[in-house]
């Protein structure tokens, strides 16, 4: 449901502030929610000012030092520092991306740094993204087949051309920054499947060797787990590997219209 | 550890809409402003068949400062609705979805119907039309 304002016991208050920078030259400040589900009390915005030359060129960096030299209570996820795990999304300077591909170098002023949007807070910057992952799960994110499976050794053959109907939708890492990105996941995430778990499901419906597509676009024909999308584009502009979930989308709602022919 | 009270993130105050996002909600919003427009419209249509008393108090009212300020709205939102809506046709047959493409096209959505809407009232205000 559209509800515009957080709840009461969301509103973001001030928190502290933390100065080490001195004297330095390139420093900056981040702003950071933080949330304790300990203390029971709202969630607040602290604000580090930090000395550049102590940490790294990333956003992650920044966070990492944070943590490890001015407050070890800060709470994120972080593995692979390389933009291929997806742990480390959230919101910084208003757009979800991944910390650790994030320079530092191409914010302007303070870096505020935000959990992914419209979603439950687990501790700081760690969303619950147990719906999430259950919404991909639902679209049966396996090769499903009918025909027998190939003598051990050989595999199921596919041309060149209908490998590169993968390409851009393989790549998906399931950060959420798409999905938490997108007013009608805001809204609806409830019914709406979102645009990770729709390129997901189009990564099945497009690949020749599932058997299944026919099963996986009937599942799919439904007011809300497909229509919510309104081709709004946050998806496809926020995606920091640079895929087009927008399109992914639109070529299932145009298989939908063609299975009815 | 409590998973019943946790606070909903940050959302539409914190995200930084991209371009593309603004003309979509507004392409929401005069979507609304259309539709009541159309009331306005059924109801000048009404005055107009109930006889010259009628016709003249919605004509005046029309004609009016106010009048005229929301049929400027109104037609910059029926033109802003249909060129958006160009662009509706497009994605749904799949094209036009590259990322510079989009920027480009909303682009193209926001200068067209900024000019249609001022073409339109040049032509209506220097033909003396009340």
């Amino acid at each position: 449901m559209v509800e515009f304002t957080l709840p009461p016991n969301s509103k973001v208050g001030t928190g502290k502030t933390v100065t080490a920078a001195n004297n330095a030259q390139r420093k900056k400040i981040f702003k950071i929610y933080r949330w304790d589900p300990d203390s029971g009390e709202n969630p607040r915005l602290d604000s580090f000012e930090i000395n550049l030359e102590n940490c790294g060129p990333m956003v992650l960096d920044a966070l990492l030092y944070i943590k490890n030299e001015l407050d070890p209570t800060l709470t994120l996820r972080r593995s692979c520092r390389e933009g291929i795990c997806g742990s480390c999304a959230m919101n910084i300077d208003g757009r979800n991306t991944l910390a650790c591909t994030k320079a530092i170098a191409d914010i302007d002023g303070d870096v505020k740094i935000y959990p992914l949007p419209h979603m439950a807070v687990v501790k700081d910057l760690v969303p619950d993204l147990t719906h999430f992952y259950a919404q991909y799960a639902s679209i049966k994110p396996w090769i499903q087949t009918e025909s027998p499976t190939p003598p051990d050794d050989q595999e199921r053959l596919q041309s060149k051309e209908d490998r590169a109907k993968l390409d851009g939708l393989y790549e998906c890492i399931l950060c959420a920054c798409c999905s938490t990105s997108c007013p009608s996941y805001w809204w609806n995430s409830d019914r709406y499947l979102g645009p990770a778990a729709l390129l997901q499901a189009y990564r099945w419906i497009a690949d020749s060797r599932d058997e299944a597509t026919g099963e996986r676009l009937e599942a799919l024909e439904d007011p809300f787990k497909l229509y919510r999308c309104h081709t709004i584009m946050n998806c496809t502009d926020t995606c920091p590997k640079g895929l087009n979930p927008a399109k992914a989308i639109a070529e299932i709602k145009k298989l939908q219209v063609l299975k009815g022919t | 550890m409590s998973t019943q009270n946790r606070p909903l993130s940050p959302h539409l105050e914190v995200y930084r809409l991209p371009l593309t996002g603004l003309i979509s909600i507004t392409h929401r919003m005069t979507g609304v402003a259309l539709s009541v427009g159309t009331l306005l419209f059924a109801y000048w249509l009404i005055a107009a068949a109930s006889g010259p008393e009628s016709y003249a108090t919605i004509n005046g009212f029309l004609g009016s400062w106010i009048g005229k300020v929301l049929l400027f709205l109104w037609s910059f939102a029926f033109y802003f609705h249909f060129c958006n809506g160009i662009r509706h046709l497009f994605w749904d047959a799949g094209k036009g979805f590259d990322k510079e493409v989009v920027e480009k096209t909303a682009k193209a959505v926001l200068i067209t119907s900024v000019v249609l809407t001022v073409l339109t009232w040049i032509i209506i205000l220097a033909g003396g039309g009340s």
